[in-house]
This record gives structure tokens, sequence and C-alpha cells, in this order.
């Protein structure tokens, strides 16, 4: 508990200390909404929810990848290695999803103020939102954390990165479509809990899927 | 003669059984599906075998790394090829069916998209091992990414068509096969057609196993003779 707390705190420092990225990252989302935006320009009010919906998602997906990918890529050789001495690798992969879970929560929070200020409030069960999102945001970044670190190991692993994540991710990016759709419909909440619940199952095999499987990655 | 292990008349025997009875039989009469209903022998089984092999594919990249044995690895990336191999007939055969009983090549039913993923997962499962230099490296990536992937396959494939609308039997609250189309008569014809096309895939492999071992041995050898060669220089 002790080294996992360190090692976010870590990350959170070197983040803070090297904001160039952090902007960048921020920037990123905040210019890739405003592209929308003006793509659909007349027509925002006559936007549907389900397109609403889509392009939110699509927007956080890529925000995503681009966020986590540098997870490890920025790591340098000899950090590894002095890391490597210090930590066991499960404190390392339960740090990296920590914080990027942070992360992108910040990022998807962000993204939805930005998206809402322009696009328009079309969701009617607005608490239920932001849980789905907050559980979008744990979910991509466990997934992800996981996929940079194989992708690190590689050479072009920017375009590996998004080979490897998109069909991986898939599979919970068309749950979350489904039960934001049903936030945005204001349905019932009890029509969304089995996909919550779905939700939730598949992020647990991610995690400890990781976990049994990240200290080979390490040790490679 | 060529001498060949028992299973391998069974999986003969067993594919032209499949063949032969699968095509001349009698079939139930349904509407809409008619005598193409003989694709369950194939295309059913196609996918069966293709989840197997992947199966296999996941069990070897686990071997691979608690023993870190070559030959591990070796089965673990020719079963995927054979169960992309598999991937691409029974999507194939699901379209040719789709056009004649839903009215489309594509109908974007949630199975037919599903395994259309399964398949770019290891498509990017190739990649990585190609863009992986070293031997040692490749290997141990590409089996935890081969694991990783397989654990994200499996809500894909089983979790959500059944949370969908999906006009595949046994989806969406519509019948199991059970209930209606694949009477006894079938399954005489369907078990035996699945075990026909696991077995054909595995041949596959062995295949495969055997032709990649041949050409490391070839590599190696080239290499020793070459530096040989150099000292003798």
């Amino acid at each position: 508990m002790f080294e996992i707390q360190h090692l976010v705190l870590k990350e959170i420092k070197l983040e803070w200390r090297n904001r160039a990225a952090l902007n960048g990252l921020l920037l990123y989302v905040v210019s890739s909404v405003w592209v929308v935006y003006l793509g659909f320009s007349l027509t925002v009010s006559a936007l549907s929810p389900i397109i609403w919906n889509t392009v939110f998602w699509i927007i956080l997906l890529f925000a995503s990848v681009n966020s986590v990918a540098k997870s490890f890529l920025q790591e340098s050789e000899g950090r590894v290695l002095y890391y490597y001495t210090l930590f066991s690798p499960q404190g390392i992969i339960f740090a990296k999803i920590l914080y990027n879970t942070l992360l992108l929560l910040v990022v998807a929070f962000l993204g939805l103020f930005f998206y809402i200020v322009l696009m328009g409030n079309p969701v009617q069960d607005f608490p239920l939102f932001c849980v789905i999102l907050a559980l979008g945001a744990l979910g991509f970044a466990s997934t992800l954390t996981m996929v940079s670190g194989i992708a690190a190991k590689a050479q072009n692993s920017t375009t590996l990165m998004a080979v490897l994540s998109f069909p991986i991710i898939l599979p919970m990016l068309l749950m979350l479509m489904r039960v934001s759709k049903n936030a945005l419909d204001g349905l019932d909440r009890s029509l969304s809990t089995d996909e919550i619940l779905t939700l939730l199952a598949m992020n647990l095999i991610v995690i400890s899927v990781s976990y049994l499987l990240f200290p080979y990655l390490w040790r490679s | 003669m060529l001498k060949l292990s028992w299973w391998k008349y069974l999986t003969m025997a067993l594919l032209f059984y499949t063949l032969i009875v699968g095509l001349l039989s009698d079939v139930p009469r349904l509407d809409i599906v008619n005598e193409s209903i003989r694709n369950l022998y194939f295309h059913v089984p196609m996918w069966f075998g293709m989840i197997i092999i992947l199966l296999v594919s996941m069990v070897y990249a686990i071997k691979y790394l608690r023993s870190n044995q070559e030959l591990h690895d070796i089965y673990a990336v020719e079963a995927a090829n054979v169960g992309i191999l598999f991937g691409i007939l029974g999507l194939v055969t699901g379209m040719v069916w789709a056009q004649f009983t839903w009215g489309t090549f594509w109908h974007g039913d949630p199975k037919q998209n599903a395994s259309a993923i399964a398949l770019l997962i290891y498509l990017a499962y190739s990649v990585l091992r190609s863009s992986l230099e070293d031997e040692q490296q490749r290997a141990k990536i590409s089996a935890v990414y081969n694991i990783f992937a397989f654990a994200t396959l499996i809500p894909l494939l089983f979790i959500l068509p059944r949370l969908t609308a999906s006009m595949h039997p046994g989806n969406g609250g519509n019948p199991g096969f059970n209930s209606y189309d694949l009477d006894s008569r079938m399954r005489m014809v369907f078990y035996p057609a699945v075990i026909a096309w696991t077995l054909l895939g595995w041949w596959l492999v062995s295949l495969r196993v055997r032709f990649s071992k041949a050409k490391n041995q070839l590599r190696t050898e080239a290499h020793a003779a070459q530096s040989e060669q150099l000292i003798n220089d």
C-alpha cells in the first residue's frame, strides 16, 4: 500500500513538474471538442442524442489513448532499472493504473464540461452519466495502461498503441455508449444496472489479468 | 505409403462424413432457412473450432511464460494463425448465409461485429509480433498480449451479444438451437462436424509448427556454416 501511494505521488509530481505534457493533453481535448463543434456548426440544436453520445465517447477514446500512451513511453531505460530494484511489479502496475485513472477523470470531466458548453446538454439523468463517465475512466485507464506497457517495448509504439488497444477496448466502449445512452434518455435506473455490473466485471477482469501478467512484461 | 497417426485418419473420416451426410441427409423444412440450414454443419463448427484453437493458443502462451521454451511460443503463434484462418472462414460462410436468410451480407448483427473485432485483435497480435526484433522479448511480450486479448475476447463473444438484440438463435430472446431446428438427426452430423473441424485446425497447427521448426533449424545451421566459413577464412 505504502509503495503504491509513493509511486502515485511520484507520478503526480513528475506530471506537475513537466506541465507541458499535461497542458498539451488538456488542449488536445478542448481542441477536438472545438473541431467537432465547428464541424456540426449550425446544426448543433438539431443533433440527436445518439450522435451527441457517440461523438463524445470517440473524442474521449482518442484523448485517453493519447494520455495513457506516454505512461510507459516516457520512462527512460535507467529509471526503469532503478524502479526494478526498488518496487514490486504489482505495486508499479497498480500505481500506474491508479494514476492514469486520476488523469483520465480530469480529462473526461474537463472534456464533458467543454462539450456541454459548446454542444448543449441533452443528458436527462446527469448523476448517472457522471458515474458512467467515472467507470469509463477506470476501464480505459486499466486497459490502456497494460497495452502501453506492451507497446512501449516495441518499435513504432505510437501506432502500435492504437492498433493493440482499439479492438480490446471496443467491448467496453460499446457498453459505455449503451448505458450512457440510457442516462441521456433519462430511462429508469433499474434498466442500466445490468450494464453497469457488466462494466464493473470487465474492469475487474482487466485489472486482475494485468496484475497477473505485468510481472512477466516487467522482467523482459 | 504415407504413415499418419490415428487421429488424422479420424479427422479425414469425420470431414468426409460431414460433407457427404451433411449434404445428402434429410433436414427439417423451416421457413426462410430452407436448405441453407446445412450451413450449420460448416459455419457453426468453424466458430467452435476457432474458439477452441484460440484457447489452445492462450494455453501455450501461459505455458511459454512458465517455461520459456521456444517450442511453446511457436505453438501459440501458429494456433493464433490457424484461429485467424478459421475466423475468416467462419465469417465468410456466415456472410453467405446472412445474404440468403437475412437479405444482406453484412447485417450488423452483434455477433458479426464481435467476430470482426476478434479478428482485429488477432491481426493486431501478428502486427505486434512483427514489430519486435529480439526473439525472446517477442515471444514473451506477445504471450502477454495473447492472454490479455483472450481475457477481453470472452466478454466480447459470449456476454455482449446476449445483451443486445441479435438474429442468431439463442440471443436476444430468440430460442436456442435446441428448441426448434437442431433435431436429433442434425445432431448426428453437427457434433462430429465440430470435432472434425477442430481436429483439422489442430492438424494445421502441427504442420505449421513443424514447418517453423524446420525453418529455425535451417537458419541456425546456415548461421553455423557462415561463422565456420568466417573462422576458416
